[in-house]
C-alpha cells in the first residue's frame, strides 16, 4: 500500500506542478501602491534586541523627537512610522524589509544599522524600488561602486570620511609614527584605511605596525601590551560597541592614559559609549562628522530637547536620525507630498540642502553628504555629564577626500589588504 | 507508528495539504508565500536534525554550521566565482558530504551530553571560520549576490522549487526511517549494547547517519542561500542550531512531521509575533521550557495522546519519549560499566 | 617578542584565565556534582554582573555590590534548580533544553530591565591603580582576580574532599539511592550546590563586569569560554577546570597577539580534537 502510495502521489505531484508552470502569475506581487495622499508611511528597521540594541534604541530616539517637535506632518500628510526589530540580523532585517515593502506598502525606509543588513537590504530595495534612507549605515561601497539608485545616504556618512582629515591633523600636529589597533571587520578596516590614506599615503608619516581585533573582544591586553617597545609617538584606535568602552578602560588600567597620545576613530568615543565611561575618557581626542559639544544653536537646541526629553546627551545616531527627519520633509514638501511618483520624490531628496544639528550637509552625486568633520575632545560639562567638543573644524568633506570620485575610485575598497599605505599605493599605480 | 502509515490512514488530508501547498501563491500576499518558503526549507533542516536526534537518539548542537558549509560553498562558486548554479550545487553537496564524514568521524565516538558538546563546537569551527576568512568569506558582511536559478527568479517561481526539494527530501527521508537501516538506528536508540550483541557495526551506522542527515542539512541550506540570495555567520550561529533543534523538540521528535509544524510555530513567532510582541525571545524561552517540562514529544506527541486517549489503561509510548528514554539507558549504562 | 611582552601577555593570559576559572568553575562544579549541563550559566553571570552594577550604582560600596551578586544569583539558583530543574533531573536533553530556554529569558530580561548600553563597573579606588611587577607596569585589579581565583579554587577543593558536604555529594552522584536510604536528603543537597555554581557564576560576572563589560551578548560569549575550558580540562574536575582556564586564557592571550586571524580556530580547534581522543575530556572521567 506503501509504495503505490507514494508512486502515485508523486506522479500527481508532477502532473500538477507542471500544470500550475504553465499557469499565470499569482496576483499577490510585491506592491507599488502608494499613494499620493493620505497618511505618509514609513518602515523604519533599527536593532532594539540583540548587540546593537543601545545604537538602536538612538536611532528611534532620534527619529521620534524630530516628529515629536515638528508637528508629525507634512504638506498635510501624517507621517506614520512603524518600527521593526532588526535583531541585529540580516537575515531578519531583510524579511522585515519584505514585510515593510509587500505587506505595509511603506512610502520610504529608513535605517538599517549595521553595514551588511545595509547592504543586503539594499539589494532587495533594488528590485523592489522603493526609496531606502540609510542615516547610519556606513560601508564605504554602498554609495561607490555598488550604490543603488533609490537608496541613499540621507544625513549619513561612509566609514573612511571622518578619518581622511584626522590623517592629516594627526600629521599636522608632529606625530610621525603610528601604531594602530582597530576592530577587525569591514567597517573598522574602512575607518583605519581612511586614517592612514592621509596620515601614510599622503602625509607620508610612518605606521609601525597595525594591531586587528576581532570584535567582541574581552580582554586588550595583548593589544595593549605590544604598544611599549614598538617605536610609535601615537597610537590610533578604533573599536565598536562594548569593545570601546572596554578599551578606553583598559587603556587607562594599564596606565597610557597622559603618558601616550591616543587618536580615536568615531566610534571610540561617540556619546552613546561616552555616557558609559568616566574620567578614563576625559581629554581623549577622536574626529567625526558629529560632535555634541559644537557651539552652533542647531547642535545646542538638538542637545537640549533630547536632553530635556530622555534625560542623555544624543549620540550621532540620535542625531543623524533627527537630521535625516528634517531632511526627508523637506524632500516631501518640495513634491507637495507626492511620495508616490518616485523618481521626483528622489530628485527632490536629492537636491536638498540642510542645517541640521550635525551641521551644513548637501548630497554629492553618488547619494553621500559633503558635511563637516570635527577634530573633538572629551570634556566634561558643568552639569557633570562627558561630551565630544571641537578643536578643529573642516568644512565640505566628501567621501572622496580631496581626491575626487575619479582618482578615489581608482583605488580599491579599503581592507586588511588595502589601508593607503605608500608601498600599497605604489603597487598599485596610484602614486 | 511512522509517517506514511500515519499519513496514508488520513490519505485526504494528505492530498488536501498538497492541494493547499501549491495553492498559497493564488491565495495570499507574496509576503506569507516568503514566509511559507520559510517554513519549508527550516523544516528540511529540522527533518535532518531528527533523523539523529528523533530516531537515532543523538541530538546534534551544530546544524545550522553544517547547513553553513552548502550554503556558503554555493554561494561563493556563484557570485564570485560565477559558475553555473548545476555545478555550484554539485560541489556544495560534495564539500559538505567530506566535512560531514570528518566530522562525523569525531563525534560518533562519543554519546549524550558530549556529542552535544563536540557538534557544538564543530558548529562553531565553521562559523568561526566564515567569521574571519574574510577573502573568501567576506566576513560578517557575507556573500550577496548569490542568484536563484532562472526558472526560480520570481518569488512564487522559487516557492515552487522549495516546495519540490521539500517534498523530494520528505519522502526520502521517511524512505530513510521506514528501512532496515532505519530500523537499526531506533534500535541503537533503544539499546546500543543490545544491537552491538547482535552484531551489528553500531559505528558505521552512526556515521552513515550523520553524513546522511548532514546532507538535507546541506539541502537546507542551499535553499536558505538562494531565499535572500545572501548568507552571511548570523545565519549559522549556534543560536540558529539551537533553534534548529526547538523545531524537533516543539514538533515531536522522532516523527519527521513534527520538526516540520515546529519550524513553522518557530518561524511565526520570529516573523509574525515578533511584530507585535518585542518581549518575543522570552517567549521563546518560555516555549522552550514549556514544551521540555510538560510535552516532551512536543505537539505531534500532544495530539496523539488527545486521539487516543488515556482510556485504554497503559500508557501512550511515543517515539519522543523512547528518545529521552534511550538517552537514559545510555547514561545509566556508562555509569554501571564505570563502577 | 621581548621579554618584556611575552611577561606582559604571559600575565595577561594567567588573569584572564583566572576570570574565566571563577565561571567554569560554577558551571563545572554543577556538572561534576550532578551531571547537569548548565547553559544559562552565561545567563547567570550577566544578571550577577548587573545586578551588582546597580548595587554599586545606589551605594557605592563595591563590596556590598560582590555581596549582593554572589548570594542574589545563589538564591536565584535555588528557585531555578526547584522548580525547572528537578522535574528532568537525571534526563541529560531535557537538562540541556530548559537551560537553554532559560538562557534566551535571561538575556532578553536583562536587556528589558538594564538596557543595551554597555557598562562597566567601577573598581574601588585601591585596586583600580597600575603596579609595578618585575619592571612592568601591571593593573592591581587583574592581580586582585589572580588572588580571588586562588582563593576560590582552594575552597572548593576543600569543599569537595575535606567536608562532609563533599563527600555527601560525591556519594549521591555515584548512588543516589543509597545516599537515600542513609536517610541524607540529596535533593536538598543538590539544590544547594546548584545554588553555590549559580552564586560563582553571578560574582565572576560582577568582577568580569568590572574590567570587561556588560551588554547583550555578553553571555552566550563567556558561556562559550567556559564550555571551551571544561571540555578541555574535563567537566567534573575541579583540577582540570584550573587547568582548562588557565590554557584557554594563555590560548587567547599569545594567539591574540602572534596570529589574530585564527582566534576562534585555536580555542575551537583544540576542543575538537581533545574531545575526539579524549571523549571525557583532558582529566574528566567516565563516571
Amino acid at each position: 500500500m506503501g509504495r503505490t502510495g507514494i508512486g502515485s502521489g508523486i506522479v500527481s505531484i508532477v502532473v500538477g506542478l507542471s500544470l500550475l508552470a504553465g499557469a499565470c502569475a499569482p496576483p499577490g506581487a510585491p506592491g507599488a501602491s502608494q499613494k499620493p495622499s493620505g497618511p505618509l508611511k514609513v518602515g523604519f528597521l533599527a536593532p532594539i534586541t540583540g548587540t546593537g540594541a543601545a545604537s538602536g534604541n538612538d536611532m528611534i530616539n532620534g527619529w521620534k523627537l524630530y516628529w515629536k517637535t515638528n508637528a508629525g506632518n507634512i504638506a498635510g500628510r501624517e507621517v506614520q512610522t512603524a518600527y521593526e526589530d532588526t535583531a541585529g540580523d540580516v537575515n531578519t532585517a531583510l524579511t522585515k524589509a519584505r514585510q515593510f515593502v509587500e505587506q505595509q506598502q511603506v512610502d520610504m525606509i529608513v535605517g538599517p544599522l549595521f553595514a551588511n543588513e545595509g547592504l543586503a537590504v539594499a539589494d532587495y530595495l533594488k528590485t523592489a524600488g522603493t526609496p531606502g534612507f540609510y542615516p547610519i549605515v556606513s560601508a564605504d561601497d554602498l554609495t561607490q561602486r555598488q550604490r543603488v539608485d533609490n537608496v541613499i545616504r540621507v544625513a549619513g556618512w561612509t566609514s573612511s570620511q571622518p578619518h581622511h582629515p584626522l590623517g592629516e591633523w594627526a600629521y599636522d600636529q608632529g606625530y610621525r609614527k603610528v601604531l594602530t589597533i582597530c576592530a577587525d571587520y569591514a567597517f573598522g578596516q574602512e575607518v583605519c584605511g581612511g586614517f592612514l590614506r592621509t596620515f601614510a599615503g599622503e602625509k607620508g608619516g610612518e605606521v609601525v605596525k597595525q594591531l586587528w581585533d576581532p570584535v567582541g573582544t574581552p580582554d586588550f591586553s595583548s593589544y595593549l601590551s605590544q604598544i611599549p617597545g614598538s617605536g610609535m609617538d601615537a597610537v590610533f584606535a578604533l573599536q565598536v560597541g562594548a569593545d570601546s568602552v572596554r578599551f578606553v578602560k583598559q587603556w587607562n588600567d594599564f596606565g597610557y592614559k597622559d603618558k601616550i597620545p591616543l587618536i580615536g576613530g568615531e566610534v571610540l568615543l561617540d556619546q552613546s559609549l561616552l555616557r558609559n565611561m568616566g574620567p578614563e575618557a576625559e581629554g581623549l581626542i577622536s574626529a567625526g562628522h558629529w560632535a555634541e559639544g559644537r557651539p552652533a544653536k542647531e547642535t545646542q537646541d538638538f542637545d537640549e530637547a533630547y536632553l530635556k526629553e530622555y534625560n542623555q546627551l544624543p549620540s550621532y545616531y540620535a542625531a543623524a536620525t533627527y537630521s535625516a527627519g528634517l531632511w526627508i520633509s523637506q524632500g516631501v514638501q518640495k513634491v507637495n507630498g507626492n511620495t508616490a511618483d518616485r523618481k521626483p520624490f528622489l530628485d527632490a531628496v536629492r537636491t536638498t540642502e540642510i542645517d541640521a544639528p550635525l551641521g551644513h550637509l548637501k548630497l554629492d552625486s553618488y547619494g553621500n553628504p559633503i558635511a563637516t568633520i570635527y577634530v573633538r575632545r572629551v570634556e566634561r560639562r558643568p552639569d557633570g555629564k562627558l561630551w565630544n567638543v571641537p578643536i578643529q573644524t573642516f568644512e565640505g568633506v566628501s567621501q572622496f577626500w580631496n581626491f575626487g570620485p575619479d582618482k578615489f575610485l581608482k583605488q580599491p575598497v579599503y581592507s586588511r589588504d588595502f589601508q593607503g599605505l605608500p608601498e600599497q599605493l605604489k603597487g598599485l599605480g596610484l602614486k | 507508528m511512522n509517517v506514511l502509515r500515519l499519513l496514508s490512514m488520513h490519505r485526504a488530508v494528505l492530498v488536501a495539504a498538497l492541494a493547499l501547498a501549491v495553492a498559497v501563491p493564488y491565495l495570499t500576499t507574496s509576503y506569507y508565500v516568503s514566509i511559507a518558503t520559510q517554513v519549508m526549507y527550516f523544516g528540511l533542516l529540522a527533518m535532518s536534525i531528527d533523523l539523529l536526534g528523533g530516531y537515532l537518539g543523538l541530538m546534534p548542537l551544530g546544524h545550522a554550521g553544517i547547513m553553513g558549509v552548502a550554503a556558503y560553498v554555493m554561494g561563493y562558486l556563484v557570485s564570485k566565482a560565477h559558475w553555473g548554479w548545476p555545478a555550484a550545487v554539485v560541489a556544495a553537496l560534495l564539500v559538505t558530504l567530506v566535512v560531514c564524514l570528518v566530522f562525523g568521524l569525531l563525534a560518533v565516538r562519543t554519546t549524550g551530553i558530549f556529542f552535544v558538546m563536540i557538534t557544538m563546537a564543530e558548529g562553531m569551527l565553521v562559523w568561526g571560520l566564515a567569521y574571519r576568512w574574510s577573502s573568501v568569506t567576506g566576513a560578517e558582511n557575507g556573500i550577496r549576490g548569490v542568484s536563484r536559478p532562472e526558472f526560480a527568479t520570481l518569488y512564487w517561481q522559487y516557492y515552487y522549487l522549495v516546495l519540490g526539494v521539500f517534498i523530494v527530501c520528505a519522502l526520502l527521508l521517511t524512505l530513510v526511517v521506514r528501512s532496515p537501516f532505519g530500523l537499526v538506528l531506533k534500535g541503537i536508540r533503544e539499546s546500543e549494547s543490545r544491537m552491538l550483541t547482535l552484531g551489528y557495526n553500531v559505528t558505521l551506522h552512526k556515521l552513515l547517519a550523520f553524513v546522511l542527515s548532514g546532507l538535507f542539512a546541506g539541502a537546507a541550506g542551499l535553499l536558505y542561500a538562494w531565499y535572500n540570495q545572501f548568507i552571511s555567520p548570523s545565519a549559522i550561529n549556534i543560536t540558529a542550531s539551537t533553534e534548529g533543534i526547538l523545531m524537533v523538540v516543539l514538533g515531536g521528535p522522532g516523527t519527521l512531521l513534527g520538526p516540520v509544524l515546529g519550524a513553522g510555530a518557530i518561524v511565526f513567532v520570529k516573523n509574525i509575533l515578533s511584530m507585535y510582541v518585542t518581549r518575543w525571545p522570552t517567549i521563546m524561552g518560555l516555549i522552550f521550557i514549556a514544551v521540555v517540562l510538560f510535552a516532551q514529544d512536543g505537539i505531534l506527541g500532544a495530539l496523539r495522546r488527545a486521539r487516543v486517549g488515556r482510556s485504554r489503561g497503559e500508557s501512550v509510548r511515543s517515539q519522543g519519549d523512547r528518545a529521552w528514554d534511550a538517552l537514559e539507558l545510555e547514561a545509566e549504562s556508562s555509569r554501571s560499566s564505570s563502577a | 617578542m621581548t621579554l618584556e611582552t611575552f611577561g606582559l601577555h604571559l600575565l595577561n593570559g594567567i588573569t584572564f584565565g583566572e576570570l574565566l576559572f571563577l565561571l567554569a568553575s560554577g558551571f563545572t562544579l554543577i556538572f561534576g556534582l550532578m551531571r547537569i549541563t548548565n547553559m544559562s550559566h552565561g545567563g547567570l553571570y550577566l544578571v550577577g554582573g548587573y545586578a551588582g552594577l546597580t548595587v554599586l550604582g545606589r551605594t557605592g560600596n563595591f563590596w556590598l555590590a560582590l555581596l549582593v551578586a554572589g548570594v542574589g544569583v545563589g538564591l536565584l539558583g535555588l528557585g531555578i534548580e526547584r522548580l525547572l530543574l528537578r522535574p528532568v533531573r537525571n534526563r541529560i536533553l531535557p537538562e540541556v533544553l530548559v537551560t537553554l530556554g532559560l538562557a534566551f529569558i535571561l538575556g532578553d530580561l536583562s536587556l528589558a530591565i538594564w538596557g543595551g548600553d554597555p557598562q562597566t563597573i567601577r573598581i574601588p579606588g585601591a585596586l583600580s591603580t597600575s603596579v609595578e611587577l618585575f619592571g612592568l607596569t601591571y593593573p592591581a585589579f587583574r592581580l586582585f582576580m589572580v588572588l580571588v581565583g586562588v582563593l576560590t579554587a582552594a575552597g572548593l577543593w576543600a569543599l569537595q574532599h575535606r567536608t562532609m558536604l563533599g563527600a555527601i555529594i560525591r556519594a549521591g552522584v555515584d548512588d543516589a539511592q543509597m545516599v537515600d536510604a542513609m536517610g541524607i536528603d540529596i535533593k536538598v543537597v543538590f539544590n544547594r550546590v546548584f545554588a553555590l555554581g549559580a552564586a560563582l557564576a553571578g560574582l565572576a560576572g560582577l568582577l568580569g563586569g568590572a574590567f570587561l563589560a556588560l551588554y547583550p551578548g555578553a553571555d552566550s560569549e563567556i558561556l562559550l569560554l567556559a564550555v571551551v575550558v571544561v571540555i578541555l580540562g574535563g567537566p567534573g574536575s575541579l583540577v582540570g577546570a584550573v587547568v582548562g582556564s588557565l590554557l584557554v586564557g594563555l590560548i587567547d592571550a599569545f594567539a591574540t597577539a602572534l596570529v589574530p586571524d585564527l582566534l576562534y580556530f585555536t580555542l575551537f580547534a583544540p576542543m575538537v580534537i581533545i574531545l575526539a581522543w579524549r571523549p571525557y575530556g583532558l582529566l574528566g572521567r567516565a563516571n
